[in-house]
């Protein structure tokens, strides 16, 4: 017997706000995310700019929760408490609840934090906390504990697709019998001198040090990298006849998934969009619909000039010709770019837009970039349809990984 | 002298396991009563050594069972 996915629960702690609710709002209302960093960022950094997230984590959790867990992880508890209780915390046999929550990089706050210590004071006064705050299924483990989930707690990690796959495994744990119930998501924490300096050093962040508000435009003929972000989206994921029975609310329903990988570059995406393609049809065929289907598409679209370009061509050879019957939303023109967040922060994108019937826009877009042949929402959100219809989410990461999720409407 | 051990032990347990500082009594287990699990107790012999410059090796760690431990201990070796 079929056993379907639906969505019972959202929390998100963004740039664009500390809930759910409030950051999708800011993202209709098409707010930017990036700001000008402090007094104190190094001035040698290429980058000046980032998206931080709007309500600080350790202004919210209690001090020892602060003390014990890497920003990394403070973010995805906080939205992982907000999904739950908005899934209306239920009751189920720990056994059948499960975790998927990944992240890009992990906790290297608490490791630099931990090296500083190490240097300056030496190794006994370095936390005992600090490992727990650094492996990168801390933020899976520390939602699973909170949770009580006894069905296995996973990370899957593939650099900027990670929340996505996330997405994926939980689904499987479900489909498969695992699982009625997995919380599932992504979470980044990573804006520090060391990150920043390395994706600086690929020249992959934008330089657009005096118009923080702007520096995200993808699609546009003058973008020049990404916004780097912060931040977690986690989703109550649910076997629709226990969320039926219980009288859950149901936001969406997730069709299905598609993963490839491009065997191309470590960091260059595929020009030809081969991988990234085939991981759009594998996902139709998995949701069992059609490319016309396909109303909306959240694109991975980080405003980088080769990745923008790479996955429009992606979406034109996974969707064929009804790729002009999608509308196409690049929020990381708001949200900046949350790495191992960003998958799960714009599927919730892509499950409010069927919900609420409308595509979010996306912002900057000045000289729309004429290589990109895909219907983009530069002009403000766009109702979509009412009946059946569904969405497409796309994520990427460095290594090569494609990672594309299917949503439909109830 | 014990009291004012008393009363800085029990902010640093405040601090690094989130006890309430009152709750912080010289009869009062660490582990049992005060739920501080042996990470946490890594940092309350780490703050310690630090404020009274008293060192606290692991083989004695073991011994200090009570909050009254703790105090008779600093006040002994500071």
């Amino acid at each position: 017997m079929t056993r379907n996915v639906v969505v019972t629960g959202i929390g998100m702690t963004t740039p664009l706000g500390g809930d759910a609710p409030t950051t999708w709002a800011a993202a209709l209302a098409g707010t930017p995310g990036g700001v000008r960093l402090g007094a104190d960022w190094d001035p040698e950094q290429p980058a000046q700019i980032a998206a931080l997230m709007r309500d600080n984590p350790a202004e919210i959790l209690k001090p020892v929760e602060v003390r014990r867990m890497d920003p990394s992880e403070q973010c995805a508890i906080i939205a992982a408490r907000e999904a739950w209780a908005d899934a209306g915390a239920p009751e189920i046999d720990p056994i059948r609840l499960g975790t998927v929550v990944a992240s890009g990089i992990g906790g290297i706050n608490s490791l630099i934090s931990a090296y500083e210590t190490l240097r300056d004071k030496g190794a006994a006064r370095v936390s005992p906390h600090m490992v727990t705050m650094i492996m990168p299924n801390g933020p899976a483990a520390m939602v699973g504990i909170e949770v009580g989930a006894r069905a296995g707690v996973h990370t899957p990690v593939s650099a900027c697709a990670s929340g996505a796959e996330a997405i994926s495994y939980a689904a499987k744990m479900i489909e498969d019998g695992r699982a009625d119930i997995v919380v599932a998501g992504g979470t980044e924490a990573c804006i520090n001198g060391v990150t920043m300096a390395g994706f600086g050093a690929m020249r992959a962040l934008s330089t657009r040090n005096d118009d923080p508000s702007t520096a995200s435009r993808a699609y546009d003929m003058d973008r020049d990298g990404f916004v780097m972000g912060e931040g977690a989206g986690i989703l109550i994921l649910e076997e629709e006849e226990h969320a039926r029975a219980r009288g859950a609310k149901i936001y969406g329903r997730y069709g299905g998934a598609g993963l490839t990988s491009d065997g191309h570059h470590i960091a260059q995406p595929d020009p030809e969009g081969a991988g990234a393609s085939r991981a759009i049809q594998m996902a139709l065929e998995d949701a069992e619909i059609s490319a016309s289907d396909i109303i909306h598409v959240n694109a991975h679209a980080t405003s980088t000039p080769q990745g923008d370009f790479a996955e429009s061509v992606a979406i034109r050879k996974g969707l064929g010709g009804q790729a002009d019957h999608a509308w196409v939303s690049a929020t990381k023109s708001m949200t900046g770019h949350l790495l191992g967040g960003a998958g799960a922060v714009e599927s919730i994108f892509a499950i409010l837009a069927l919900r609420d019937r409308i595509a979010p826009p996306s912002i900057n877009i000045f000289n729309f970039d004429p290589a990109i042949e895909l219907q983009v929402t530069k002009d403000g959100p766009v109702q979509l349809p009412a009946g059946d219809i569904a969405a497409l989410n796309n994520s990427f990461g460095f290594g090569g990984h494609d990672v594309a999720l299917v949503f439909k409407s109830v | 002298m014990s009291e004012d051990i008393l009363a800085g032990l029990a902010g640093i347990v405040n601090e690094v396991a989130g006890v309430p500082a009152e709750d912080v009594q010289l009869d009062k287990s660490f582990v049992d009563d005060l739920d501080v699990d042996s990470l946490s107790m890594v940092e309350v012999v780490m703050a310690c050594e630090d404020k009274w410059g008293v060192k606290i090796p692991d083989s004695e760690v073991k011994n200090l069972k009570t909050v009254g431990d703790a105090v008779s201990y600093i006040t002994a070796n500071m």
